[in-house]
């Protein structure tokens, strides 16, 4: 089992132990962060939003041009913004530093 | 000036489950009116995900989520709901008491409704344009900031800053442009999902020289608030600059907000509004939750459940309705009568006689 680790909007970071096949959504809201997944991947709700860091940012699939379309509906995307619903996490991701979005109102 | 409506029960909210309670009161004889903030009826379906297939509705394999709209409208169109879209149900006011319950409600468009009973199915609340977490952007919201388009007027000569890659985005700014006094629309990348037609045509002002196409995010405003001076926008190589205007219209699309529901004294848990699971009824008599936005233990949020739940919450909000009334327990592949309200057997004084 690997692990990723994700730095909150507090900047405090935080390592998860990490299931294979599971979408990063999922294993940051199973840790009890504070990120919602409203749609429940479904690629809807943008309540995922991360920042990945840079030297994983080509390690992962790039974006679909459903999770583009989707992040164009996000105020404060950057350069290295995915939805972490998207990102199903394996073995070789083992390590991946992801920072959670600001949430809009 | 406000306009009176009396009816049998309010549903607040059109999603799946305030259209299948239409239903389930229909065949009690009981006239529903219905508000939803959205212009168009479906809720969650039909605003997040149309063409998305659903794989759980029973007795449907799969179907999409206005397919299921479309479906539920031509089911409860026996019972001729009237629907006020585009209003916000903003106060909610109990009148009688625990045995007669009575309720005004009022919309923010000044319509108000005496009612003997209230449906809530606002699933995950109102639908209302997501706000950027930009610092300070409050203190210019309707000064500088809009996230709608009510008069186009009011826009004439200013500078304006248009952000977002959708129809949204793209139909402001070309509306807005032959009386902006400039026009720039932002967006996080050079590519958009908007109509094609949209996109050339905003392309062609652009190489015009009548706009401006920038790329990057909003991240911060400046000027006294509420006088909106200037947008700081950012690239994606993390530089920023800036870009003058009095007006930032920004397109992010909707989000489900909690809303007025909060201040209807229905002691919420966690944003939801806790019920009895025997006919899903709220701490106040005559006032009902289902779907989505109701709470109790072992709570699923799924369509079907929300169905359920509408059928129980009919037989209760009977008794309010017709309080000397008894109710029989029917099924519609056998009871004429219930489907003489669906409108399934023709009058049997009409029929012609048998050869
Ligand atoms: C991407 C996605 C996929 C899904 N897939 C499935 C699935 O496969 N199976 C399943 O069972 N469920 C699924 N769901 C969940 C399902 O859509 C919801 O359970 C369902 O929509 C809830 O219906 P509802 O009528 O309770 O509320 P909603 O559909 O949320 O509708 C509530 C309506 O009330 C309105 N409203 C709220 N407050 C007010 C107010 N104060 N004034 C006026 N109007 C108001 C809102 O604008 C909204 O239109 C999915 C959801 C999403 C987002
Ligand atoms: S969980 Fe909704 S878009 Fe990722």
């Amino acid at each position: 089992m690997g692990v990723i680790h994700v730095i909150d909007r507090d900047g405090e970071r935080h390592t998860l132990e990490a299931l294979e096949g599971w979408r990063v959504m999922e294993i940051i809201r199973d840790w009890n962060l504070p990120l919602s997944g409203a749609c429940g991947g479904a690629c809807e709700c943008g309540t995922c939003h991360v920042f990945v860091s840079e030297p994983w940012l080509d390690k992962l699939h790039p974006a679909t041009e459903e999770e583009e379309g989707r992040l164009d509906m996000l105020p404060l995307t950057r350069k290295n913004s995915r939805l972490a619903c998207q990102i199903l996490y394996e073995p070789e991701l083992d390590g991946l530093e992801v920072t959670l979005a600001p949430v809009s109102g | 000036m406000s306009e009176r409506i009396e009816t049998d029960v309010v549903i607040v909210g059109a999603g799946p489950v305030g259209l299948f309670a239409v239903f389930e009161l229909g065949l009690l004889d009981i006239k529903a009116h219905l508000v939803d903030i959205l212009p168009k009826i479906g809720g969650q379906c039909a605003e997040l995900y149309p063409e998305k297939p659903i794989y759980d509705i029973p007795g449907f394999p799969v179907i999409t989520g206005q397919g299921l709209i479309d479906n539920l409208l031509r089911q409860i169109e026996p019972f001729k709901p009237t629907f006020h879209l585009g209003e916000m149900v903003e106060g909610l006011e109990s009148l009688g008491d625990a045995e007669h319950p009575r309720f005004r409600i009022t919309t923010d468009a000044g319509k108000v409704f005496e009612c003997k009973a209230v449906i809530v199915a606002a699933g995950g609340g109102s639908f209302q344009p997501k706000k950027p977490p930009i610092e300070r952007i409050d203190a210019y919201e309707n000064t500088g900031v809009f996230y709608a388009v009510r008069k186009m007027e009011a826009f004439r000569d200013k500078r304006i800053l248009i952000v977002g890659g959708g129809d949204s985005a793209l139909d402001w700014t070309l509306n807005l442009q032959p009386l902006a006094k400039h026009l720039t629309l932002l967006h996080r990348r050079d590519a958009f999902r908007a109509a094609p037609d949209s996109v050339n045509k905003m392309r062609a002002l652009v190489a015009a020289g009548a706009m401006d196409f920038e790329l990057g995010q909003v991240v911060g405003l400046k000027g006294p608030a509420p006088t909106l001076e200037a947008a700081v926008v950012r690239r994606d190589d993390g530089s920023t600059f800036e870009v003058p205007c009095e007006v930032l219209l920004p397109f992010f699309g909707l989000t489900m907000k909690l809303g007025p529901i909060a201040e209807w004294g229905l002691n919420l848990h966690e944003n939801l509004i806790p019920v009895d699971t025997e006919k899903f009824e709220t701490s106040t008599p005559g006032i009902f939750a289902i779907g989505d936005i109701n709470w109790y233990p072992g709570k699923l949020k799924l369509i079907l459940s929300g169905f359920h739940e509408a059928a129980l919450a009919a037989q209760k909000a009977h008794r309010y309705v017709y309080p000397e009334k008894k109710l029989l327990f029917q099924y519609t592949t056998s009871s004429t009568s219930l489907q003489k309200k669906l409108g399934v057997v023709p009058d049997t004084r009409k029929q012609p006689e048998a050869v």
